[in-house]
């Protein structure tokens, strides 16, 4: 067992939940890319709305926390994702393991070109391989809604990674009382369940803002894995990992939370807010809406029907308002329950 | 016929150890055959201890395999095999048996631990080469004064021309790509070639290429049915070779035979792995290797590290290599057998072409007096992990900068001990390092891309067909006009000449020239001297194939590109 710092990148919401959460095991360094933020956590002792355990180091080095830490949690928004790892890259060594929590996609072309494909498309996990020399490569994901691990309730999360030492690693490092971990070798699967449930949960946040029922709400969850599903199959996933924690149990937590972001999201369009005004509103990334444009584009190109994620994209970008959204689905003509199993 | 195109290495080689042969390390190797045997079964020994960590597994194991063993005597025996396996089997039973009545668990312990020493040791024994210089030297000699005398005799014609000099084996088979690399890391730390494998010519080419390229012999696994022709076992054992016997799949076997090929990396003997398994039966490039013998050049290069060998000298490298063909002689075959195992027949014969020493003559006769011309490329030296190398043996990654390979195996600087998952995972990454390298090297020769535009024209003609109805569609709806073809085939060179600007293939320089020269020159190399040709031009100029099978197989090639999309 290694005595050494744990590395947390990114001081929003939920990395300061998962610093803290580490903080009962190890000594954590946790890095913020604002020297101002370090200032201020430093001496208020609160990230984003969090109290940090007192044992917690802040940095605004990367290169701290490459030189001190062997294994490196990355929780950034996925539109700095790419970029931060450049920067973290020439400091990591072959012996870094990286566990990341950051549920979006990299697209890795110009906003105009239409021609995408998979390869353009890229998870956290296929970023940090491309950028860095780093292999020992794992992600966490599951309903980890932060304010209520801020708050230690009851809650499990799964780590993914091909290699066992990195799963058993993640365990050793976030297992405590009332956090639980499962392992899962399906890296590229689990990355996806926690990157498309954010699209469903916008949508759930739309179907609670019009106050449309639990009925609704489990038409949505049930259809939303279906699509969930269709797409992962689309960006070569495997599909098994979609009914463990990751996948159903992220998307009911998700779709059912009134603190998630991208329900909040999906709630404000609701209230017939456009897109900007919102993410005006929120002080935090709501992955969906970036997810949704990447999911779109690919769609576009490959020919993909993802009906709830292009009606979606008619909300956010096209004007559509959500009860018209909400008709066109209903008036879908109906299709085949299961047709994946 | 006259290649051309600077990219062509056509020159002649010293060799790599000054020293000569006395300097290589498989000489080394055969020198201390006894010692080097009793190693082998020493860490075979250890590996299957580890692998089965309590007793009544290893009797599992042990009784596992004197099952399939005595099983394989009954239903397949061959003449090599030794006259005592039999009696061995039996004595290894009774005394099993005579544990199964002990009591004592430290006594069980010990004999069980001898019964498994004598198997892995008998095993290490059968599997060891055995190179012996003088014998290479003569092999060298006979095998490129022979091949230079029959290239000869068939390309200038006329009875003097046998002796005619003219025609070296190089103007027949070019060696590109990085050379000189490959040269100077041969003296810098042990290499593992990995080919493609196509032909069953393919060994005999890359031990010509590796002796062309004045590199010391490369030890390889050869399969032990080869030995049972006299004259393949005699050029076999002075060429390095070690024995791989695919009817034995017992753990016992199989961990001895990765112990031979792991511990002779360690000692430095360069190493030529053919990872595919099998030739390719489909003609396209290999996308899954055998991870096995792939395993051993990572663990090789972790067991270096943890005892203190330094980057440097005691590192490995790999160097995947393509070998590019017009012609594959046993095409026909190779295809029919991928075709029915795909249509999950049942049963299949392996046809095997090379069961005979005559057999061999005429298909080696075949080769030098009808083959076309044959590329081999070498590809970039990379680590164990895939980074590529530089002339010094220091590994690079993706943007230039200096990886540390041990780096890989520490933790807190300090050498970690074996974890076989970790490695197992290691093995994949290589090996699909070495497949994008294989696609990267890859040499599109005209042949294979009017192939691919008539197969994919087709296959796009009749889109509602499955791969089977197709290669049955009636002789008059298999030709194409030769202006649609040519525009079709227009369309996909010019992505091919992009490709290669973004360094994701390679092509022959045949490619570079008019369009129409460059479909003629394909047509006719494509499959030259089946007797059905996969293409040719009919009376009215259209394209059309003889053979629907052999075009699905030349064109299989080029999958892998996406080159479809573009038809």
């Amino acid at each position: 067992m290694s005595n050494q710092k744990v590395g947390v990148i990114g001081a929003g919401s939920f990395g300061t939940a998962v610093a803290n959460i580490l903080a009962n095991n190890s000594n954590v360094l946790l890095y913020a890319r604002n020297p101002d933020v370090v200032e201020e956590i430093r001496k208020t002792g609160t990230s984003a709305g969090q109290k940090v355990n007192p044992q917690i180091h802040i940095t605004n080095s990367l290169e701290e926390i490459a030189h001190n830490c062997n294994v490196i949690f990355p929780v950034v928004p996925s539109v700095n994702f790419r970029e931060m790892i450049t920067q973290l890259a020439p400091y990591l060594h072959p012996y870094h393991t990286l566990i990341h929590g950051t549920k979006g996609l990299d697209l890795n072309v110009e906003d105009t070109r239409s021609d995408i494909n998979r390869q353009n498309v890229k998870t956290m996990s296929e970023v940090i391989k491309e950028e860095s020399v780093v292999v020992r490569v794992g992600c966490m994901a599951g309903p980890n809604i932060a304010t209520e691990l801020a708050a230690g309730r009851p809650a499990a999360t799964v780590i993914a990674s091909p290699f066992n030492e990195v799963i058993n690693e993640g365990k050793r490092l976030l297992r405590s009382d009332n956090f639980q971990v499962y392992g899962n070798s399906d890296l590229k699967g689990v990355e996806l369940c926690g990157v498309l449930k954010n699209i469903i949960a916008i949508a759930a946040g739309i179907v609670a803002g019009l106050e449309l029922g639990k009925n609704a709400k489990g038409l949505l969850i049930s259809r939303g894995l279906v699509e969930m599903i269709y797409l992962g199959r689309a960006l070569d996933g495997e599909i098994s990992s979609f009914i463990g924690l990751a996948g159903i149990g992220d998307l009911v937590t998700t779709a059912t939370s009134t603190s998630s972001r991208n329900f909040t999201c999906g709630y404000k369009l609701a209230e017939g807010k456009s897109l900007d005004q919102v993410l005006q509103e929120m002080d935090e990334t709501a992955e969906g809406v970036n997810t949704i444009r990447i999911i779109k584009r690919l769609a576009d190109s490959q020919g993909l029907k993802p009906l709830i994620t292009e009606t979606l994209s008619k909300v956010l970008y096209d004007n559509m308002s959500a009860k018209d959204a909400v008709d066109l689905l209903m008036r879908y003509p109906g299709n085949i329950d299961i047709d994946f199993l | 016929m006259k290649p051309t195109g600077p990219d062509y290495v056509k020159k002649r080689y010293d060799q790599v150890y000054p020293g000569g042969i006395d300097e290589w390390p498989v000489v080394h190797l055969s020198k201390n055959r006894e010692s080097f045997v009793k190693e082998v079964a020493k860490h075979s020994f250890d590996k299957i201890k580890s692998i089965t960590p309590s007793r009544a597994a290893l009797i599992e194991e042990i009784e596992n395999t004197l099952f399939r063993e005595k099983l394989r005597i009954k239903r397949n025996s061959w003449a090599i095999d030794p006259p005592d396996e039999g009696d061995f089997l039996k004595s290894v039973e009774a005394k099993l048996l005579e544990i199964s009545n002990l009591k004592d668990e430290s006594v069980i312990d010990e004999m069980l631990d001898s019964v498994l020493n004598e198997m892995v040791f008998r095993y290490a024994d059968e599997i060891a080469g055995n190179f012996k210089k003088s014998r290479y030297r003569m092999a060298r000699s006979i095998a490129t004064f022979g091949f230079a005398r029959l290239l000869n005799a068939s390309r200038a014609r006329g009875f003097w021309s046998i002796f005619s000099t003219k025609y070296r084996l190089q103007d027949k088979i070019h060696i590109t790509g990085e050379v000189e690399q490959l040269r100077t890391l041969t003296q810098k730390g042990t290499i593992i070639m990995v080919p493609t494998h196509f032909s069953n010519l393919d060994s005999i080419l890359i031990g010509w290429a590796i002796s062309i390229l004045g590199l010391p012999a490369f030890i390889y696994g050869a399969g032990l049915n080869l030995f049972n022709i006299k004259i393949l076992a005699y050029f076999m054992n002075s060429l390095g070779a070690y024995r791989v016997d695919r009817r034995k799949k017992n753990l016992i076997y199989l961990e001895t035979l990765k112990a031979y090929s792991s511990k002779a990396i360690q000692k430095g003997c360069h190493s030529l792995f053919f990872p595919g398994g099998t030739r390719s039966r489909s003609g396209k490039i290999e996308k899954r290797l055998k991870l096995g013998l792939l395993s051993t050049a990572i663990e090789a290069q972790r067991v270096n590290y943890q005892m203190g060998k330094k980057d440097g000298l005691h590192k490995v490298f790999i160097v995947p290599v393509t070998i590019n063909y017009n012609f594959v002689l046993e095409a026909p075959s190779l295809i029919k057998q991928y075709l029915r195992l795909k249509g999950q027949e049942r049963y299949y014969v392996e046809n095997d072409e090379y069961s005979t020493s005559y057999k061999i003559g005429t298909f080696l006769l075949k080769f030098f007096t009808k083959g076309s011309d044959i590329s081999v490329s070498i590809g970039k030296c990379m680590d164990v992990l895939g980074n590529y190398v530089n002339e010094d043996g220091k590994s690079f990654d993706k943007h230039g900068r200096i990886v540390k390979t041990e780096e890989y195996f520490t933790q807190d600087g300090k050498i970690v001990s074996h974890n076989q998952q970790r490695e197992d995972e290691y093995t994949r990454m290589l090996s699909d390092r070495i497949v994008e390298e294989y696609h990267r090297i890859n040499k599109v020769m005209a042949s294979h891309l009017v192939a691919f535009t008539a197969f994919q024209m087709l296959r796009k003609k009749f889109q509602k067909l499955d791969l089977y109805n197709l290669l049955r569609i009636p002789d008059e709806d298999q030709v194409i006009d030769y202006e649609e073809f040519k525009t079709v085939f227009e369309r996909l060179l010019n992505k091919v000449y992009r490709l290669k600007e973004e360094g994701k293939l390679n092509t022959s320089p045949f490619l570079n020239q008019e369009v129409d020269k460059i479909i003629r020159h394909g047509i006719t190399n494509v499959g030259m001297y089946h007797s059905k040709r996969p293409l040719i031009r009919n009376r009215k100029g259209g394209i059309e194939t003889q053979d629907m099978n052999l075009l699905f197989y030349y064109h299989n090639r080029l999958l892998g590109y996406n080159l479809e999309e573009h038809v």
